[in-house]
């Protein structure tokens, strides 16, 4: 009697939160785990959506089409017997992503931490001051705020009528030169520091104020205490928004759809991963190639954020401040 | 002394970041034949122009329509968060069952997962569904509780609450749903206005999703519209209606982001979310 009874309460428990759970549950298996799955397929074949029936099992062909230049070739013939073209830009897309990440997150970073410090102080009008520096943040990944970039750094643009007013000459055309297209894209990320610096400022909040009166009463400097107080016990934090904020990197999209006028801007100077995909996938309709891409990149941000959690054991120290 | 300089220098810092969305702001009452190089704040000649032009928007959709669309999409994004987000949170903060921490895991791990492998698939389904060129690939995800930040935001704030209140409800004859609606969903309305606030922007300010769903020009949202000043080959016809359309798709942002500022640093502190 009481074994039945003790069943029926574990059905009852469970079937109640499975209802509760039952929207995520199917958005995951339906949007999430299946696409997975299926992109995982589609990654090696020949697929065009817009011509069903027509897809083929191509085996590394998609993979072999990205790293294929690596290994000198042009080409290379297919396990269908059809001879498929290197991507002549994949190698590019993939340097200017991490051109841009490698650079973008630290200098972020840097910026992120120096402004929380400098608002870390006993200060009036703190708040005030952090939401007029988290505006950017706010605002930075819209479309309007891409479209005004590329107005500000034109060759007629503000930052030329600002430099040519300091007595600058031969300025060049920040957008449309290859050679600096891809920087004002990094400026624009790092414009966007809000949020690091907000964690930051929650970080440096926890650190007691005694840690720093006592390393000043034994003679330690600022830039002692700094990296002797300040660094250790924000590590934790620090590895929290490297983390979020590389993964984030690898991922824009927008601001160099919008800059680049939907391509990859001059010499595809700011050719972006995604954007890249987005133009096979869509733009080619090479769906199975951008699926392919897709594993790639995910393959790409789960070893570099494994990477970092392996090192954070180096530098990373979960001792003294709760 | 001290003081006073670090103000200043706080202070000038801060006009420095914030300079160029003051200069689009106005730049858009600037005749388009001045906006150039004219990097000062006060404009010579102030017009409503490119107000007027800008509005006229694209393919004889007007402004007044993209922003209905973006709006809506906002709304029922917001509604279909709120109730898939919250019922998930629920059931991993406070309900046992069968499962619980591998499916905890799963979430966690879908938090981290960058959003393309499930594109190509995605799109696809999509597609078979004929939903291309509606909304319902933008808004069926919200209710299907696909945006883990949520989740995870509400399943931390929802362990903070006492449990006595729910012993005390369920003693009161209280069930599960009665728990859920009675005691969570008033107790947490803190974390459900911050994940109503960020739904709102990451919807409003979304592009990805707008560009490829879509298609007709009179579903387009304020974001999708606007790429359509900027040509192909990234040149801008009419930069005067650009800047001012592009400022009057920040006024709701701002708005929100006034009104409820403790809310944005709470949700940006206790998850790190919006990059």
């Amino acid at each position: 009697m009481h074994k039945t009874s003790a069943i029926i309460k574990f059905l009852k428990n469970n079937v109640s939160a499975y209802l509760f759970l039952a929207p995520w549950l199917l958005g995951f298996l339906v949007l999430t785990l299946y696409p997975m799955g299926y992109s995982l397929w589609l990654g090696f074949t020949d697929y065009d959506f817009t011509k069903p029936g027509s897809t083929q099992w191509i085996g590394l062909g998609n993979y072999m089409k990205m790293f294929g230049a690596v290994f000198g070739m042009n080409e290379f013939t297919a396990s269908t017997g059809e001879v498929m073209r290197i991507d002549p830009y994949y190698l590019k897309s993939l340097s200017v992503t991490f051109s841009y990440v490698f650079t973008s997150v630290p200098l972020k970073l840097l910026f992120a931490l120096a402004v929380a410090m400098l608002l870390n102080q006993k200060l009036r009008g703190v708040p005030f001051y952090r939401a007029v520096y988290y505006i950017p943040t706010l605002l930075g990944g819209s479309v309007a705020i891409a479209v005004l970039w590329r107005k500000l750094f034109e060759k007629e643009g503000l930052v030329n009528g600002l430099l040519g007013a300091l007595g600058f000459t031969d300025l060049p055309g920040w957008i449309t030169n290859p050679k600096y297209a891809l920087w004002t894209l990094v400026l624009l990320t790092v414009w966007q520091f809000g949020s690091s610096m907000i964690i930051f400022l929650a970080g440096l909040k926890q650190i007691p104020q005694e840690y720093y009166e006592s390393a000043s009463v034994d003679g330690a400097n600022k830039i002692q205490q700094f990296f002797a107080i300040t660094i250790p016990l924000l590590s934790p934090v620090i590895l929290f928004n490297l983390v979020m904020q590389m993964i984030g990197a690898f991922q824009v999209f927008t601001q160099a759809y919008i800059i680049g006028g939907g391509r990859g801007g001059v010499l595809n100077s700011t050719l972006f991963y995604t954007l890249h995909l987005y133009i096979q996938g869509w733009t080619y309709h090479e769906m199975g190639y951008a699926s392919a891409m897709a594993w790639v990149l995910l393959l790409i941000i789960g070893a570099l954020t494994a990477l970092v959690f392996r090192s954070s054991g180096l530098w990373v120290s979960y001792g003294t401040g709760e | 002394m001290r003081h006073t300089l670090t103000h200043l220098f706080i202070i000038a810092l801060g006009v420095l970041m914030i300079y160029p969305v003051v200069w689009m702001v106005v730049s858009s009452f600037k005749p388009n034949t001045m906006i150039f190089s004219d990097p000062g704040l006060i404009p010579k000649a102030v017009t409503f122009e490119n107000y007027i032009t800008g509005w006229k928007g694209y393919a004889g959709t007007t402004f007044g329509r993209f922003f209905i669309n973006s709006l809506f999409m906002c709304l029922v994004s917001i509604t279909g968060n709120l109730i898939s987000c919250t019922m998930a949170a629920y059931a991993f903060a406070r309900l046992k069952f069968a499962g619980k921490s591998f499916w905890f895991a799963v979430m966690m791990i879908t938090l981290m997962l960058p959003g393309h492998v499930t594109l190509v698939p995605r799109y696809i389904l999509f597609n078979s569904f004929e939903w291309v060129g509606t909304y319902l690939p933008i808004l069926v995800p919200k209710f299907l509780a696909t945006d883990a930040f949520f989740v995870f935001l509400l399943v931390q704030f929802i362990r903070s609450l006492p449990k006595e209140l729910d012993e005390a409800a369920i003693i009161d004859g209280c069930g599960k749903w009665g728990v859920f609606w009675r005691i969570i969903v008033p107790l947490a309305s803190p974390a459900l206005v911050t994940t109503a606030l960020f739904t709102f922007l990451w919807t409003w300010d979304d592009f990805f999703n707008h560009l490829l769903y879509l298609t007709k020009p009179e579903t387009f949202s304020v974001s999708r519209a606007l790429r359509t000043f900027v040509g192909d080959a990234g040149a801008v016809s009419n930069w005067g209606g650009a800047m001012a359309m592009a400022t009057l798709s920040m006024i709701p942002t701002f708005i929100l982001f006034f009104a409820l500022q403790q809310y944005f640093v709470e949700g940006i502190s206790t998850t790190g979310i919006k990059g």
